[in-house]
């Protein structure tokens, strides 16, 4: 209880130095869980493309980014025969551009594609889709900022298209994407005859490792992963992955700064104090025990308000209109105890330098300090 | 030489100092030169001289807080060195009062007086007994959950004396005690001081600049320029 009292004494005796240093960490969380988050969530998305109705990827050997994969269309077609595989599609992916909208996904399918047997259609319906070359179908949000509807010429980069249908999906992406029959896709973005991916159903998931086999065997310039695999070795992933967490760290770090600023100040302050505690007998890890618990309470009660602060934002996000689809908002519980921890970790870190400076004085000397 | 004065003789030498040195500033200031002294247990000795002639360094060597340059310090018996469990000493062996109080102002009475026992991990409840004991018989029953900021000054030196005798030690070291108060405080608290070690059994080493309430101890020593200059009698 003492030892309590003598840790929140100093917090409450400089209010508003504690509420800067806890501000501090507590931004310091909220902005490393928001943008972990929320970036996670992009690749979770970005995921859900890939594996829409699928276990399988086949793409390109050794090509940085799935834009620039190129798969013979034919593949499809022969991979589709395998005994194990219950259907493969083929799927080109382009980025195309309208007046004020620079960059929109388009999608190059199949009708047998999911994103189209298994959406939601708005306006037009499935039979539409592929059958003229200049229809495109355009997720829910496309057609808002679009501002196209059925039947509807819109202009994507140097062609006009027709609209075919709108259909919503559950995936940002997709929904403010654009789906065009694969041979337009070909033939819009000069790539005849190829795809960049196919996305590979198996009949049998244990089947997986059999048919990645085969791929290697025939394809030799391609490669097969499951979709577990693909989100653990891709490497715009692992870049997007660690960017969060490099963006959040240096947050954190920044609030673990504000943390030992607050501390320092917190022991040379009280330097007669501990003292006085020093010549009643406190041992120099007594002291120590002082010093770090003022740290970890206000990284603690930091990290906590940064959580609820985070949470509150990323739940707020939910509610932006632009945003629909794009941001994931559910915090998982792995994030937040490593947040915490990390927080707690930062804040005993920030303490470190003030504690020994603590454990060191000198009674004699600190108490001729007026 | 009186009985009651031959009968402390008998007792053993609780604190003692020989050919003690001791200097600040490498060497520029030399505060002690060859001090020596010797406390019998259960006495009380008023240690008098001129400020810097070398009173608090000597009662910090003797609670731990400094070593010497030279020259040896024993409490109890044990001399203090490195080897000596420092820890201990504070914890049970020596209470230390001061001139100003040193107290923490944002605690309470109790929380102040408890931190030795804390420091000691003595147990709340043997704790709490101990203080209400103090506290009864320093006055400052009715004061016990009052901040130290709203204590007067006469009151907050009698918390300090609490807190100094917690942990029951044999020895306290007074650093002029009464030093900051008015003189009608410094007789009270004075009196105070003498009738707890007397009554606990204490050896009391003080040092004052106060004439009046040396002479009021068992034994009165004067400080010189670093060096004991003379013993006066046991009373």
């Amino acid at each position: 209880m003492i030892f309590l009292r003598l840790i929140l004494t100093n917090l409450i005796r400089h209010r508003i130095r504690s509420l800067i240093s806890l501000a501090g960490v507590a931004f310091s969380v909220a902005a490393m869980l928001t943008v972990i988050t929320v970036l996670q969530g992009a690749v979770a998305m970005f995921e859900n493309i890939l594996s829409n109705d699928s276990g399988v990827i086949v793409f390109e050997r050794d090509v940085s980014d799935l834009f620039f994969s190129s798969v013979p269309e034919d593949t499809a077609a022969k991979i589709a025969q395998w005994p194990m595989v219950a259907h493969a599609n083929p799927v080109l992916f382009g980025i195309v551009s309208s007046a004020g909208h620079p960059i929109i996904t388009c999608f190059g399918i199949t009708p047998a594609d999911t994103r189209i047997s298994g959406a939601t259609w708005l306006q037009g319906n499935r039979a539409g889709f592929a059958q003229q070359p200049d229809g495109v179908v355009l997720g829910e949000r496309a057609a808002q900022f679009l501002s196209a509807g059925l039947g509807d010429r819109i202009q994507l980069g140097h062609a006009e298209f027709r609209v075919a249908g709108v259909v919503k999906t559950s995936n940002g992406f997709e929904d403010g994407g654009v789906f065009m029959p694969l041979a337009s896709a070909q033939s819009f973005f000069r790539k005849q005859g190829t795809s960049s991916v196919i996305t590979v159903k198996l009949r049998n998931k244990e089947d997986a490792s059999a048919f990645k086999h085969m791929v290697d065997a025939r394809y030799p310039d391609l490669i097969a992963l499951e979709d577990t695999e693909f989100t653990h070795t891709y490497s715009q992933f692992r870049i997007l992955k660690a960017t969060a967490w490099a963006v959040g760290g240096c947050g954190l770090l920044l609030g673990g700064l504000g943390v030992a600023n607050t501390m320092i100040m917190s022991v040379f302050t009280r330097i007669r104090e501990i003292a006085i505690l020093r010549v009643n007998g406190f041992s120099h890890m007594q002291i120590g025990a002082v010093i770090f618990g003022e740290s970890a309470a206000v990284s603690v009660c930091g990290a906590l308000t940064g959580l609820a602060v985070g949470a509150g934002f990323l739940f707020a996000l939910k509610f932006v209109p632009a945003l629909d689809g794009y941001i994931d908002p559910s915090i998982h519980l792995l994030l937040m105890s490593a947040v915490l921890a990390l927080a707690l970790i930062t804040g005993i870190a920030g303490a470190l330098y003030p504690a020994v400076y603590a454990m060191r004085v000198r009674p004699v000397e600190a108490l001729r300090f007026e | 030489m009186s009985q009651a004065a031959k009968n402390r003789y008998d007792r053993r030498i609780v604190l003692r100092a020989a050919d003690v040195w001791k200097s600040y500033d490498e060497g520029a200031v030399s505060v002690l030169k060859g001090a020596e002294i010797e406390c019998i247990e259960s006495t009380s000795v008023a240690l008098c001289g001129p400020s810097g002639c070398g009173k608090s360094t000597l009662l910090h060597l003797f609670a731990g807080l400094d070593t010497p340059d030279r020259g040896t310090i024993w409490v109890n018996g044990a001399e203090v060195n490195r080897s000596r469990n420092l820890l201990h000493l504070l914890r049970h062996e020596v209470g230390f009062v001061f001139q100003l109080h040193n107290l923490i102002p944002d605690l309470t009475l109790t929380e102040n007086c408890l931190i030795p026992a804390v420091a000691a991990g003595i147990d709340r409840r043997t704790a709490m007994i101990r203080l209400l004991e103090l506290s009864e018989r320093t006055g400052l029953s009715h004061r016990l959950d009052h901040r130290i900021q709203k204590l007067s000054g006469g009151e907050r030196q009698r918390t300090a004396l609490c807190r100094a005798l917690m942990n029951r030690p044999r020895i306290l070291l007074a650093d002029e005690p009464t030093g900051s108060l008015d003189e009608q405080t410094s007789r009270s608290v004075f009196e105070l001081l003498l009738e707890l070690t007397a009554t606990e059994g204490v050896t009391l080493l003080m040092a004052t600049h106060d004439r009046g309430l040396a002479e009021r101890c068992d034994n009165v020593v004067e400080m010189h320029d670093g060096k004991i200059r003379e013993h006066a009698g046991i009373h």
